[in-house]
């Protein structure tokens, strides 16, 4: 299901955010004859829920008493699989700006344009964006010899380069360009890593074999003029240690989020979160929701639950919009035949 | 009950305690912004802090679910911790503590 065309899509919902709530909207977006393309940064569903706790427990999802974030997400597209979304991973919505058509444009920054007639920011904290070091003028050198992930493997065959970090993408990038490096050195503020089992015994072995350098020690400053690394500063056992040289360095100490281009496209933002009115969850732009932790209004909670009720009013509103010359229909699903037909079950023949 | 929270500029904020309230949620009780993206479930460093070495002892050691997220998070020493996983007491009336780079 994932795509990368490059033809224009035409759809009735763009969703910004794969997460929990942007999932569920699909849900109640599909009860109302809407048709939904998700975008999400990451290479999967589940927002927060799959890149920050996967693992850990939530309990207040109403009428589940526990489950974890990965389950959530498992659960929530299960549910919503009758409407058939479209995901677009590991793509950042970048712009969007209106047709003459009066159609909003929404452009990634993998190529892809969706052209929808409603937009649903559920896009949470923003995008998940790799962790900077905060190290003085390091954006001087990113792209050129710092880097956060790993494009093409060529690029540093040759190459002396630093691998700052302790999981698993630190290792796994180790071990994979150790053979065509000239040299590779990790490293990690301790002596200690969380990373598969098998890939820190790798990494052992090409340190004990005299392959490789493993130093135990924080980041503390890079060298080198016109954004060319030729050296990193480390400091070992709170000590400077002397600079290291190399060419390049690859830092991997997780995500984080940040807004993102969000902020430009021309909607009300208040602290980095969008306002929205409570009848609806519509911004001060008519056609462009927003719905989840990235929307404040009073009394606003950012909780999973204040999400999905979010999700069912933004819906009501969307069906305005993009059936206008359909009235409204209130059903439950639990003895709706039209709303069952849609979800794919069978009435009990009672 | 206080603690003292030194900002990144390191100006010193006297901030109101509640006992059984993380620090995170001290810190940001108190106005003074800290990123803790995940709402303190101890998920992504993201509120990093310096305890004053003064008041370590006072303070229950770190789990190794913290020892291991402080991967994540940027500089860190002996007196680096979590603020979301340390819980404020009686006997931590007055502890001294200062954001870390990546925190806010």
């Amino acid at each position: 299901m994932n795509s990368a065309q490059t033809a224009v899509i035409t759809t009735d919902a763009a969703i910004i955010g794969a997460g929990p709530v942007g999932l569920f909207s699909v849900f109640e977006l599909g009860l109302n004859d809407i048709k939904c393309h998700l975008i999400d940064i990451l290479d999967k569903p589940g927002g927060q829920c799959a890149e920050l706790y996967p693992e850990k427990p939530i309990y207040d999802i109403p009428a589940v008493p526990v489950c974890t974030g990965a389950e959530l997400t498992e659960r929530l597209l299960e549910q919503i699989a009758p409407f058939k979304p479209t995901f677009h991973f590991g793509q950042m919505a970048e712009s969007l700006s209106k047709t003459p058509e009066g159609l909003w444009r929404l452009t990634t920054d993998g190529g892809t344009v969706i052209e929808s007639k409603i937009v649903i920011i559920a896009a949470g904290g923003g995008s998940f964006v790799p962790k900077r070091p905060p190290i003085k003028g390091i954006e001087a050198y990113e792209g050129t010899s710092v880097f956060y992930s790993v494009r093409k493997m060529e690029q540093f065959r040759g190459k002396n380069i630093v691998i700052a970090g302790g999981g698993d993408s630190a290792l796994d990038w180790t071990i994979n360009l150790q053979p065509i490096a000239k040299r590779v050195t990790l490293v990690h503020r301790r002596d200690d890593f969380r990373a598969a089992p098998d890939s820190v015994s790798k990494m052992r072995a090409l340190v004990a074999e005299g392959k490789m350098d493993l130093k135990i020690a924080n980041l503390s400053g890079l060298n080198g003029a016109d954004g060319k690394l030729d050296s990193v500063h480390l400091v070992e056992d709170g000590k400077d240690a002397a600079a290291h040289a190399c060419d390049a360095m690859l830092a991997f100490y997780g995500l984080t989020m940040k807004l993102g281009p969000v902020a430009n496209f021309g909607i009300n933002l208040h602290e980095n979160l969008i306002p929205v009115n409570t009848a609806d969850f519509e911004t001060n732009v008519p056609g462009i929701f927003a719905i989840g932790d990235i929307n404040n209004y009073p009394g606003k909670m950012k909780l999973i639950l204040s999400g999905f009720h979010e999700a069912a009013l933004m819906a009501k509103k969307a069906f305005a919009v993009i059936h206008p010359d359909r009235r409204y229909r209130f059903q439950y699903t639990t003895s709706s035949s039209d709303l069952q037909g849609k979800l794919g079950v069978t009435e009990a023949a009672e | 009950m206080r603690i003292i929270c030194t900002d990144m500029d390191g100006k010193d904020h006297e901030l109101q305690a509640t006992e059984e309230w993380s620090i995170m949620e001290i810190i940001r009780e108190g106005g003074i912004p800290i990123l803790a993206q995940c709402g303190g479930s101890c998920a992504c460093a993201t509120c990093h802090v310096y305890v004053d070495p003064a008041w370590k002892a006072k303070l229950p050691e770190p789990n190794e679910e913290e020892i291991g997220m402080l991967d994540g998070a940027f500089d860190v020493n002996e007196n680096s911790r979590l603020s979301c996983q340390m819980l404020f007491t009686e006997k931590l009336d007055g502890l001294k503590i200062k954001l870390a780079p990546g925190s806010i």
